[in-house]
Formats: structure tokens, C-alpha cells, sequence
């Protein structure tokens, strides 16, 4: 065998090597997602079974139809629960990203007293876990009479996503070049103007990212939301999940129904927004 | 069209002074360049005169209107920039039209003048492109397409050629120069490149450390620089510069090397003056190969050894040794030459400059 053809064959044996890892790994991203699809159409005997049985023997779509058929006959107040994840998520996560696109715009392009000091302070209170502020969130809330309320979960989320956003537009608004700021305020521009015409639109990519990790912050979320909601009126589909346990059982094929009604929103999102998220938009604006 | 006039222009960030009082006035459709090593404070007086940076003292006249706290838009200025700057989510047309469209200016007028400025510049068929799509050179020709566009009264240029290669260069001074005689429109042109001021420019301002060392056509900077640091800095390769002291009727170097006065500065000094002695590369040449062939008044003569040569083809530049160190010379219709040989050279010393060695500013009066 010549040196080429043992080389050609090395090549393909390591492309093999890798297509074997590559599928080893999306397994195991992926199958728990794929388990909670399967668990939401099988029997409780079936997803209970040891040794597992992998494949289904017996599929139906009960549990989907048992939640929506309200309560009593096995049902859940999904359609509310639904409306204030969606209301709670959007709403924080727009003032997230207005105040993330301030912050950042004035980090990546303005000179301040303080500045790496402001930063830092942004950053760590990410260092802080939501969970070991639910406490003393609870009694501020109740105190405050924001128990229990959209209002209250918007402003708690709204906190928790506004350090990461700064972070992530920051980033991309250094990325923009200052010459086309400053190009389109001799075109013509305000600086009001310069931005929403041209800096807005480079950041765009970065801006999205930033939208689609709070929205997903927001609407997954669950330590915080499980201490400040109570009722059907604030609660999150996160939250909403602990509908289906009892006091000695536990509803595991509801439980994953519902967890699939959660998760489809936010994937479709995802896709909508995914090529919005490519950068390398600005490739060409400079020297290059 | 329009004049610009700066008076005592300042800029100063926090206790340090860039710029310090600067005193030009520039006229109609003139072209100037301002030209200086980096740091020397010219992108900031071009951004002051932009509006991009504010001003610390001192007023920017624009056609004889104030304009030092107006806004970029409303100086009624086009720059284009080092980067290019251009927008890179609009095709070359939406570019082009951009300052336009801001205006709110109509559709028909829009095209017009888009495809006016297309027309002048070759961008017809890159219309619907967008600026990663585009070469260094189209970049640069957009790039000026926008600022056409704009019908300025004055255009900015901020060392616009100093991203393209050697070849292209070249070929762009030529469509600037071309474009500024079609356009007619006053021109203020940054570069660090003193090749680039001395083709384009109708006046050159030579600036130093925040400072004006001198202001005059290409041919008054380079016949008669006011200081030692023009000398230096205008002319390629660069004048031969070396430190002498005056001794009855001579010029003594360190090394004890001597060299007569030269007669157009005896009435000047005085013997015992520290001076600087400046001669281009043009007027020191192996005797017979120089440019003034022979007929000029001052020409001494001197052997000297050669260190290097550099063959350019139609000259060659010798180094010779003298004063313990090289001089550059100028050798026209070259014959080989070989390093270590000593050959008779001429030195046209009408042709000398002599600057003061403490203040740096020429003894011709």
C-alpha cells in the first residue's frame, strides 16, 4: 500500500471516529428530551416499568387531552398558566433588553467615573443564586402587597436579566465600529438618529441573542416563581407543574404533557429568531 | 464652496494639550494637506473641523460662519474616513443615498444625484452590492461616492489611502486629484504620507506635536523649509541633516570634517554659531551624474568613499561616508559602483540649508 492511500484511509477512519463522537454526544443532549416526549404518551405502568422499556408498547395522547379538560376530569389550568408565562416572560424580558441595550450601548461607548467598578457590581450579582434571595424576596413582596402578582415576578425576573443583557450588548456594540456613528452624523444624522439607523441595526444579531436567553430565563425559570406565586392568576407553567403531584402520587405522564406544552414555544421561538443570532454582519463596514 | 478659517484652534483632553492655538485660513476650492508624523495632532484638528470632536478654545469659520458648537450634520461637510465607515447592512446604492434619504430629499432627486455620483466615480455596476462584497479600492471609491453626494462646501479626508497597497495607492491619488478638479470644492486632506501631500495638495501644512511648523506650496516646502523638521520630514529619501559649528567662513563637523559656508547664509552667522547643515540627496552626486550638470554657482568637490548602493534602475542612490557617517546622494545616469571605492563627488552648496541647531528654524532670510 502506498503512502497516499494509507492516508486516504486514515482520513476516512478518523471521520468515522468522529461522526461516532458527534453521535454519542447529541445523544446524550438530546435523549432526556426525547424520554419526556415518549413519557407524556405512555401509560404510568410503562414509564414506571424496571428493567425501562425503550420501546412503546402502547401510545396515546390522554394526558394531553386530560389537560386541557379542565378541572375535575384530570385537567390543569393550562391556558392560564400559559397566558402568565407569556405575559411575564415578554413583559421583562422587552424592559430587560431596553435596559440591556441602554447599559451596554453607554459601556461600549462612553468614558465614565466608575465605570469598571458599575461593571463588576453588574456582574456579581450574578454570582448570587436566585434561590438563596426567595426568602427575603417573599417577605419584601408581601410587605410590599406584590405577592402573588404578575407585576412582582416581571420585576424580580427583570433584575435577575438585566446584568446578563448589559453584558452580552456591551459586547456587541463594541464590535460596531465608532466611524459609522460617526459617518452617519455627517450624513446627516443625530446621534438619536446615527443609532437607530445604523448601530441598532449591527447590533441586531446581538440584541436578539440577548432577547431570546432572558425570554428562555424567564419562561424555564422555577425557584423564584414557586415562592412568589401562589394562585392560577401568577403562576408559570414551571409552576404549574407541581399540579400534578399529590400528596403520595405523582402524575409523571401529565407532568411530561405539560412539560412538552412548555417547551414547543420556546423551541419554535428559538428557530425563528436562530438566524437573526449569526453574526459577522459587520464584516466588510471597515478594513477588512 | 467655501472658505474654513481656524483661529487660535485648541484641543486639550483633561490637563494635556493636543492642539495649541492654531492659526490657517484656507480658500475656496483650495487643496490642502495637513501632513506630520503620528500624534502630531492633524486627525484631531480634521475631526475638530468635522464637529466629531468638540473644541477647547480657539473658533472653526466655515464660508464665513461660525460653526465651532454646531453638530456634524449642520456644517454642511463630507468625510471620508481611514476605515471607509461605511455602512455595511446597506448595498452601495442605500450608501450612497443614505445622507439623502436623511434629509428627506425625494425619490427622482435620490437616483439622480446617486447615479450622478456613480457615473463620476465608475460604481454603475455595484449598485446592489454590499460593501463585503467589495474590493479595497471599490470600498474607497464608495466611500467617496457618499460624500459626493452630498453637494459638501468642504471635504474631509482622513488618511483615506493609507489601507490600500502600494499599487492602488498610486492609482487612487490620481482619481482624487481628477475628482477635486470635476468637483471643484474646498478639500482638507490628512495623511502621514508626505509623497501623498506633495502630489495633491495646492498648499501643504506641516504639522509637529500640535503644532504649525510651516504652511506653503509643495515647492516652498520643499525649496525652503522653515525649520529643520520640514527639511527632514518633506522629500524622499530625506535630507542630509548634520550638526556644525560656523569657524571663519567654514562649517566645522563633529568629526572635524570642513565644508565652505555657503555664500547665501555668510551674512547670517557668525563664527562660532551651532548650526544645522542640510543637503538634499539631489545635490550631493558623483561628479557628472547629478542634476544641475555643472553649471550651477556653489558646487564643491570632494572625494568620498561609498558604503551602499541601492540600483533603482533610472538612478541609484550612493552612500557615501563623510563626517563619520552616511549621506545619501542622488546618482543620475548610474555607472556601477562598487562599495569601498572612492569616487569625486560634488556638493551643490547653493542649494545648501542651514537651520539654527537650538531653535531648528532656518537662517535664510
Amino acid at each position: 500500500m502506498d503512502e497516499n492511500s494509507s492516508a486516504r484511509l486514515k482520513r476516512r477512519l478518523l471521520r468515522i471516529v468522529y461522526c461516532i463522537g458527534l453521535f454519542l454526544a447529541m445523544l446524550t443532549i438530546c435523549l432526556p428530551g426525547l424520554w419526556i416526549v415518549l413519557s407524556s404518551l405512555r401509560p404510568t405502568v410503562e414509564i414506571m416499568a424496571k428493567p425501562p422499556i425503550w420501546i412503546p408498547q402502547d401510545i396515546s395522547f390522554d394526558a394531553y387531552v386530560a389537560m386541557f379538560s379542565g378541572i375535575g376530569k384530570g385537567g390543569i389550568p393550562v391556558i392560564e398558566y400559559f397566558r402568565n408565562s407569556l405575559i411575564i416572560s415578554v413583559t421583562s424580558t422587552v424592559i430587560a433588553v431596553a435596559i440591556g441595550m441602554a447599559g451596554g450601548y453607554a459601556f461600549a461607548r462612553y468614558r465614565f467615573r466608575g465605570k469598571s467598578g458599575v461593571f463588576l457590581g453588574l456582574m456579581l450579582t450574578r454570582t448570587v443564586p436566585g434561590i438563596a434571595l426567595s426568602l427575603p424576596l417573599f417577605f419584601l413582596y408581601v410587605r410590599l402587597g406584590i405577592i402573588d402578582t404578575h407585576f412582582g415576578l416581571i420585576l424580580a425576573y427583570v433584575a435577575l436579566n438585566v446584568p446578563f443583557t448589559i453584558w452580552l450588548i456591551d459586547g456587541f456594540f463594541r464590535q460596531v465600529p465608532k466611524d459609522l456613528a460617526e459617518a452617519a452624523q455627517i450624513d446627516g444624522c443625530t446621534r438619536w438618529q446615527a443609532f437607530w439607523q445604523v448601530e441598532f441595526p449591527l447590533a441586531g444579531p446581538g440584541i436578539a441573542s440577548a432577547a431570546i436567553f432572558a425570554f428562555l430565563t424567564c419562561w424555564n425559570e422555577f425557584a423564584l416563581a414557586s415562592q412568589l406565586t401562589r394562585s392560577v392568576s401568577a403562576k408559570t407553567l414551571p409552576v404549574g407543574l407541581l399540579d400534578y403531584t399529590a400528596e403520595f402520587t405523582i402524575d409523571w405522564r401529565g407532568m411530561c404533557a405539560l412539560a412538552v406544552v412548555m417547551i414547543i414555544p420556546a423551541l419554535t421561538l428559538t428557530f425563528i429568531v436562530q438566524k437573526h443570532l449569526v453574526g459577522g454582519l459587520t464584516s466588510g463596514a471597515v478594513k477588512g | 464652496m467655501a472658505t474654513v478659517s481656524l483661529k487660535k484652534l485648541t484641543k486639550r483632553y483633561g490637563n494635556i494639550e493636543i492642539v495649541h492655538g492654531i492659526d490657517l485660513d484656507i480658500a475656496d476650492r483650495e487643496f490642502i494637506a495637513l501632513v506630520g508624523p503620528s500624534g502630531c495632532g492633524k486627525s484631531t484638528t480634521l475631526r475638530m473641523i468635522a464637529g466629531l470632536e468638540e473644541i477647547s478654545a480657539g473658533s472653526i469659520e466655515i464660508g464665513g460662519r461660525v460653526v465651532n458648537d454646531l453638530p456634524p450634520r449642520s456644517r454642511n461637510i463630507s468625510m471620508v474616513f481611514q476605515s471607509y465607515a461605511l455602512y455595511p447592512h446597506m448595498t452601495v446604492r442605500e450608501n450612497l443615498g443614505f445622507s439623502l434619504k436623511i434629509a428627506g430629499a425625494a425619490k427622482e432627486e435620490m437616483d439622480r444625484r446617486v447615479a450622478e455620483a456613480s457615473a463620476i466615480l465608475g460604481l454603475d455596476t455595484l449598485l446592489e452590492r454590499r460593501p463585503s462584497q467589495l474590493s479595497g479600492g471599490q470600498r474607497q471609491r464608495v466611500a467617496m461616492g457618499r460624500a459626493i453626494v452630498r453637494d459638501p462646501d468642504v471635504f474631509l479626508f482622513d488618511e483615506p489611502l493609507s489601507n490600500l497597497d502600494a499599487k492602488l495607492r498610486t492609482q487612487m491619488r490620481t482619481e482624487i486629484k481628477k475628482l477635486h478638479a470635476k468637483v471643484q470644492s474646498t478639500v482638507i486632506y490628512v495623511t502621514h504620507d508626505q509623497v501623498e501631500a506633495m502630489t495633491l495638495a495646492d498648499r501643504i501644512v506641516i504639522m509637529r506635536d500640535g503644532y504649525i511648523e510651516q504652511v506653503g506650496t509643495p515647492d516652498e516646502v520643499f525649496r525652503r523649509p522653515a525649520t529643520r523638521f520640514v527639511a527632514g520630514f518633506i522629500g524622499s529619501p530625506p535630507m542630509n541633516l548634520h550638526e556644525a559649528t560656523v569657524d571663519a567662513g567654514q562649517l566645522v563637523f563633529a568629526s572635524g570634517a570642513r565644508l565652505p559656508l555657503p555664500a547665501q547664509f555668510k551674512a547670517n552667522v557668525a563664527a562660532g554659531d551651532k548650526v544645522v547643515f542640510g543637503l538634499r540627496p539631489d545635490d550631493i552626486y558623483p561628479t557628472g551624474h547629478g542634476l544641475s550638470s555643472g553649471d550651477a554657482a556653489d558646487v564643491h568637490q570632494i572625494e568620498l568613499p561609498i558604503t551602499v548602493t541601492e540600483p533603482l534602475g533610472n538612478e541609484t542612490l550612493v552612500f557615501v561616508e563623510f563626517n563619520g557617517s552616511d549621506w545619501v546622494s542622488r546618482m543620475l545616469n548610474p555607472r556601477p559602483l562598487r562599495s569601498g571605492e572612492r569616487v569625486a563627488m560634488s556638493l551643490d552648496l547653493s542649494q545648501a540649508h542651514l537651520f539654527a541647531a537650538d531653535t531648528g528654524k532656518t537662517l535664510r532670510s
